[in-house]
């Protein structure tokens, strides 16, 4: 099958991402329609790995590895390459951060973290419970377990 | 150096920091008594800023004795005062003020977590008062206090009974209470259960039981209020809060030294027979809270009590 999104000569490409998240890998990245980038995402790619995966490459910047890292959060298996000139530069795959910031929205409606007008960022613990990613609200306790349902 | 700053959850203490305060608080209850002649100034001269922003008048009471026991002052914000407040601004502004009139604050608030953002924005300490359905860790604490005192902390066997699904004062004790090796027992209506997920999160001897069962072989019995409207109809709740009241017969099966407890106010889940009873120690509870809250007030000033002056 013929790969649908080309190389890119400089930039960020995040492989084996879940299939069916490379959405909510942009929103994660804060990719919008006011990026100046080229972005291009591919969705329901064959791999022999993952039997379907999605694809994300964002031309023209190097990614901050802290950033790129709360991709774990839905695609813990997602990796990193860095590419400079056309070659991998740099490749890693994403580490699950232990806390993240204004990325997940608590669902408790009486939590501080959703009162209006306060300046307040949500704020959420995450750790692995065997292979399931929990996510803890600093503000209010509340566990999530699909992360991916409560991505701001 | 204090152990802790700020105090927002029972969780945020070790068993040891809890034990500190116990014994810190045991070394105030003296003084917390107002005994004439006895006082002492360890917070002469220090501010405690109450905020309610909603109604809580006996832990705002026993916030403001320990307070003045202490030698210092208090001032307050009431509910009424709040509300007004909460209209035009927010919690971070009030707090951002307050914390320039006062040493510490003390806050009650609906939201959950509003103590723990309340503490990231304050210049000095905040102590959580309750927020919405979240912690209350000073009732924890004078809990704690109350059983150490009145019967054994280490290894006792613990009902609780009533609301188990909504009081946040039966959660946080729970979670502290496991730290002391201590066997649980659960006691509620179907529809007030402990919840599933918090009980994912708890490691100990739990057990759900009914009060006939366990009666003859607990040294503390730990009664909450059954609110009416956790449920769908008065009948119901009748039915079910009526089969929850303990009174002196059904005690006449307890061992000689249980203590009952209860966070007060209380309805009519503990009849008033009971008060004249060794096991009641609910007062006696309330009254901890003052040489508690001391404790607390004294740690989180970074006052040590080897500063202790006696006039």
């Amino acid at each position: 099958m013929q790969l649908t999104i080309s190389k890119i000569k400089d930039g960020t490409v995040i492989d084996h991402i879940n299939s069916g998240m490379a959405l909510m890998v942009l929103r994660i990245l804060g990719i919008s329609s006011g990026t100046k980038e080229p972005v291009s995402m591919a969705m329901n790619v064959p791999s022999k790995k993952m039997g379907k995966k999605d694809i994300v490459k964002v031309e023209g910047k190097f990614i901050n590895e802290d950033e790129l890292n709360r991709i774990a959060l839905i695609a813990p298996g997602a990796t990193i390459n860095l590419i400079e000139n056309y070659e991998i530069r740099k490749k890693f795959r994403v580490v699950l951060p232990g806390f993240v910031e204004g990325i997940i929205k608590c669902p408790n409606s009486n939590c501080i973290s959703n009162a209006e007008r306060e300046p307040i960022r949500s704020k959420f613990h995450v750790s692995k419970e065997g292979e399931a990613i929990v996510a803890r609200c600093h503000y209010c306790g509340r566990k999530l377990r699909s992360v991916e349902d409560f991505i701001a | 150096m204090s152990r802790f700053k700020h105090l927002i959850s029972i969780e945020d203490l070790t068993k040891d920091d809890i034990l500190y305060i116990l014994q810190k608080a045991e070394e105030l209850e003296f003084y917390a008594k107002g005994t004439k002649g006895d006082k002492i100034n360890l917070l002469e001269g220090k501010i405690l800023a109450n905020l309610f922003f909603e109604p809580s008048t006996r832990t705002r009471m026993s916030f403001e004795s320990a307070m003045k026991r202490l030698g210092g002052d208090v001032i307050n914000m009431t509910a009424q005062e709040a509300s007004s407040i909460v209209k035009g601004e927010t919690l971070a502004d009030t707090i951002r003020v307050v914390s320039e009139y006062a040493d510490a604050i003390v806050i009650r608030h609906p939201l959950e977590g509003s103590a723990r953002f309340a503490a990231e924005l304050s210049s000095v300490p905040v102590i959580n008062a309750g927020d919405g359905a979240g912690q209350h860790p000073t009732q924890t604490l004078l809990d704690l206090y109350t059983i150490k005192k009145e019967s054994r902390l280490e290894g006792a066997t613990i009902a609780l009974m009533g609301d188990l699904k909504y009081s946040r004062t039966v959660h946080s004790l729970i979670k502290a209470l496991t730290l002391f090796n201590t066997r649980i027992y659960l006691i509620s209506p179907d529809a007030l259960k402990l919840p599933e997920d918090f009980l994912e999160d708890v490691k100990g001897d739990i057990s759900e039981a009914t009060l006939d069962e366990v009666i003859s072989e607990i040294d503390v019995l730990y009664v909450t209020r059954i609110q009416k409207e956790r449920f769908p109809d008065e009948e119901e709740y009748r039915k079910v809060a009526g089969s929850y009241i303990i009174n002196s017969e059904i005690l006449s099966k307890a061992k000689k030294d249980l203590i009952v407890m209860h966070p007060l106010p209380r309805v009519n889940e503990i009849s008033s027979d009971v008060d004249l009873t060794r096991h009641a120690i609910y007062f006696k509870q309330a009254f901890y809270g003052v040489p508690v809250r001391m404790a607390i007030l004294c740690e989180v000033m970074g006052v040590a009590l080897g500063e202790v002056k006696v006039g």
